[in-house]
């Protein structure tokens, strides 16, 4: 055996695979009842490469390497690898990888990229162990590789001689890796397009040690966190004679303006978190509601030195309009509300640091973590865990940053937990948002359209190469930002999360005022684009699909023929490369407008895993509800207003509608889903709402506007 | 602190705790049953669902000090081998996407069907109020119980 060869392909210790308590496939490891039983079956693998594990008897191990946040990934990127590898899906043990640099490529759950940057990769290293395997099978048979067929895992020979992949995995490892190996006709594909069930499911289901607060070592403390109640406020002193009193209170450490309390349980932690007596001095005055809502309000009057986009001459087409509609729409803060409150492991010794936790983004964190501690980044290692959810407050490191502090003051190993109240209050939220449109009107067309944004930490509140832009000859889109003193972070679909409802809404509200149907409407604006792209105006998005996914959603809802009593609202948005277009139905009851059902069009390339697509993109336009209905978020001198659930009011079952999701049949490259059924559905309900009651709305929440909240 | 002994998944434990620790963190700190969750620790988000006595219960306000002799029941003891119709319709539909809420869904759903095994929409809709699933998974959640109400 070539040892360096070898060295290269190895990538992972034993000790790392069989290590950190994240061991969860399912078959026949998750049969396995002990430690020992899992030690055998993983003791004979033989590494094929960066992905891949094949055992003596057949089982095959593929590391999923992007984290889980519920998008799926840990299913639908294994069996991407395994439908190259070509072998039966019951064979295979899925394993979460640590965050690792040299072997896997992006391992960021954010975006709804996952698919969309690794799809080549995954077929890559499926298909490159195909052939190693191959090759090692002609080898020693003395045939040539291009005599070998493989199915399942079996590789035959047109002599009709056979071998497991199990059995020539040994010396299969010992193969030069081939290069530019062919992949498969995706009209080939077997485990691809078909409803695969989750890898985890039996864990989650009998409540095994999954996510981030399941994970323990030995000698851990729990730590809980007091940080300033207020945006703005920073520690003057605190006494914590009382939390020390608290039982199984072990220390009490500042860390910068914040506190931590360590304990031998979370409860005590808690408590003695409860019993700091903290004074705290800061100038607040300015992280109101309302005095942002003022800014933000002159901001949308300001004409910018810079607009995003400028094409043609609005200025004139407006002077000349027979009519100009304006509206201005206002987005609120929004927390993220992960179920499994933000939390992290953390131990630092002298010259090394291990963080265990849920994150979306491991490699910022570790490079976050390496600067705080004065450390190289091959000093510290980062495992996954399963993710309580994400929506983008995953995607940063605080919480890692805090673990990784306490740790080190402590010289303990920790975990950081945050209570639902620290989650809710202490920052990071979606920025709050303000948009004004305004369209000229002349001859009954739209003559010019004029979008301006503004919003709190933003770098750019506009997407000036989203639809409309194309659509219109005149057309200015400006940004403004407010700088503040509340933290913000990415929210499921960035900006888009609420633009699109603004956009969308007014829309409606333009093609009404113009005696026009809304689909056809929008049809005739993509029509616009498709013109104006040929005299070469530039923007992101492809007309024919856009018009595919509004054309089936349009067909699947009989778009104006609803039956008596269903009024229906439309709504189109194209975000994270993927097209989507949903159609609201409302019914009237006890004179309140009731949501019944949706019907979601998307075009999103190839569909890896049907059954979790479907959930992925429903969960997408239920959370646009709950957030459109219900979410809402304001400050009083930088002080949160909601801090829990029985104030932030959170989607439940009994208010959901029915869900129809129509994929658009393709064969082209996959693209995100995580994100892109949210960002249309808040004008969707909007527009059913005008159409059921004659009320446009203009702000989230909803229910607020509607009188509903409080009910 | 006093010692307090409890039955959980028919197991006897004694552990010592202070008379206000709630049973959510003596079963995940304590006991190292990590499958019921931590979610908003005032009962409005359901993910921390046990069964007590049978019932539908909040352990994250549920001090050890009131249980008594009442037997508890997490998502690790619901059934032997993960095959409580529940759990197997949860497969049967994918449920799940993150995850994190579904023990306490399921252990919400166990109890309905144990005093109502066959409920009606309405009546799945209203038992389950209480139990929030972030990423929205609620359609799927109401077929899975349907499908196990009819086995």
């Amino acid at each position: 055996m070539n040892t360096t060869t070898y060295n290269r392909r190895s990538f992972f210790k034993v000790s790392a695979v069989a290590g950190g308590g994240i061991l969860f496939g399912f078959n026949m490891l998750t049969a396995q009842k002990t430690e020992a039983g899992i030690a055998e079956v993983l003791a004979d693998i033989n590494r094929i490469n960066g992905y891949i594990q094949i055992d003596s008897k057949g089982i095959v191990t593929i590391m999923s390497a992007n984290p889980e946040v519920g998008q799926n990934v840990k299913t639908s990127m294994p069996m991407i690898v395994a439908e190259e590898l070509d072998v039966a899906w019951r064979s295979v043990v899925v394993k979460q990888a640590p965050l690792d640099t040299k072997n896997f490529v992006r391992q960021v759950a954010g975006g709804s990229q996952s698919l969309r940057f690794s799809w080549k990769a995954l077929r890559t290293a499926g298909a490159t162990a195909r052939q190693m395997l191959i090759n090692a099978a002609a080898q020693k048979w003395g045939v040539s590789p291009s005599e070998c067929t493989t199915n399942e895992g079996v590789i035959s020979n047109s002599k009709g001689q056979s071998i497991t992949y199990g059995e020539i995995a040994a010396e299969a490892v010992k193969m030069e890796v081939p290069k530019d190996v062919p992949l498969k006709n995706p009209k080939d594909f077997k485990i691809i397009g078909k409803n695969t069930t989750n890898v985890d499911i039996k864990a989650i289901a009998t409540g095994k040690p999954l996510f981030g607060l399941d994970y323990k070592r030995e000698g851990m403390l729990y730590a809980v966190a007091l940080r300033p109640p207020a945006f703005g406020q920073t520690l003057v002193s605190f006494d914590d004679k009382e939390t020390r009193k608290v039982n199984g209170v072990k220390d009490v450490i500042r860390f910068g303006d914040k506190i931590a309390v360590l304990a031998t349980s979370t409860w005590a932690a808690i408590k003695g978190q409860k019993a700091l007596k903290a004074t705290w001095t800061g100038d607040t005055k300015a992280e109101s509601t309302e005095e942002h809502d003022k800014k933000m309000l002159a901001f949308l009057d300001t004409p910018s030195s810079a607009p995003k986009r400028s094409d043609g001459d609005v200025k004139t087409a407006f002077a000349n309009a027979d009519k100009v509609l304006e509206r201005t729409f206002h987005g609120p803060f929004m927390p993220h509300n992960s179920l499994e409150p933000m939390n992290f492991f953390a131990h630092v010794s002298v010259d090394k640091a291990e963080l265990v936790g849920p994150t979306q983004r491991p490699e910022e964190t570790r490079k976050q973590v390496a600067t705080l501690l004065g450390m190289k980044e091959d000093q510290i290692s980062v495992e996954m865990t399963r993710i309580g959810g994400g929506f983008g407050r995953r995607l940063m490191w605080d919480f890692a940053l805090e673990a990784a502090e306490i740790s080190k003051i402590a010289k303990k190993p920790i975990q950081l937990v945050f209570t639902r109240e620290d989650d809710m209050t202490a920052g990071l939220y979606r920025p709050a948002t303000k948009y004004k449109f305004r369209v000229a009107i002349k001859d009954k067309k739209v003559t010019a359209y004029h979008l301006t944004g503004t919003g709190i930490n933003g770098q750019n509140f506009v997407r000036e190469t989203f639809f409309p832009a194309g659509a219109f000859e005149n057309l200015l889109m400006e940004s403004h930002n407010v700088e503040s003193k509340i933290t913000v972070a990415p929210w499921r679909a960035p900006i888009t999360n609420f633009l699109a409802f603004a956009e969308q809404a007014f829309f409606d509200e333009v093609a009404r005022e113009m005696g026009a149907d809304p689909v056809q409407f929008r049809l005739d604006l993509f029509e616009q684009a498709r013109a104006n792209a040929q005299k070469g105006m530039k923007f992101d998005y492809d007309v024919d699909k856009s018009i595919g996914v509004i054309k089936l959603a349009a067909e699947k809802a009989n778009w104006g023929k609803a039956e008596k009593g269903v009024y229906q609202g439309f709504s189109t948005y194209y975000s994270h490369n993927t097209y989507v277009a949903e159609v609201a139905e409302v019914v009237m009851q006890n004179n309140q407008p009731v949501i019944k059902r949706i019907v979601c069009a998307i075009d999103c390339g190839l569909v890896v895993n049907p059954i979790a697509a479907i959930n992925q993109s429903e969960g997408g336009v239920i959370d646009g509800i709950g957030h459109a209905m219900f979410g809402d978020f304001s400050f009083v001198d930088g002080k949160p207003q909601a801090s829990n659930f029985n104030k932030f009011r959170l989607i439940r079952m009994n208010e959901v509608p029915k869900v129809e999701v129509h994929f658009v049949p393709s064969l082209n490259d996959p693209t995100g889903l995580g994100e892109p059924t949210l960002p249309p559905v808040g004008a969707a309900i909007a527009n059913a709402i005008f159409a059921a009651t004659g009320k446009r709305l203009y702000s989230f929440p909803f229910a607020k506007e509607l009188g509903t909240q409080g009910s | 602190m006093p010692t307090y002994k409890l039955t959980v998944n028919k197991k006897k434990y004694e552990v010592n705790v202070d008379a206000d620790t709630p049973i959510l963190w003596v079963l995940r700190d304590h006991l190292n049953l990590v499958g019921t969750k931590y979610g908003c620790g005032i009962a409005q988000c359901g993910a921390c669902t046990i069964h007590l006595d049978g019932k539908a219960t909040r352990s994250c306000v549920l001090p050890v000090s009131v249980v008594g002799n009442k037997a508890i029941t997490t998502i690790e003891g619901l059934s032997e081998d993960g095959t409580h119709p529940l759990q197997e319709a949860w497969a049967i539909h994918d449920v799940p996407q993150c995850g994190y809420c579904q023990a306490g869904q399921i252990m919400s759903a166990a109890a309905l069907l144990a005093s109502n095994p066959h409920p009606t929409e309405e009546e799945i809709i209203t038992a389950m109020q209480g139990n929030i699933c972030r990423c929205a998974t609620y359609n799927h959640i109401k077929e899975a119980i349907l499908t196990a109400s009819k086995k």
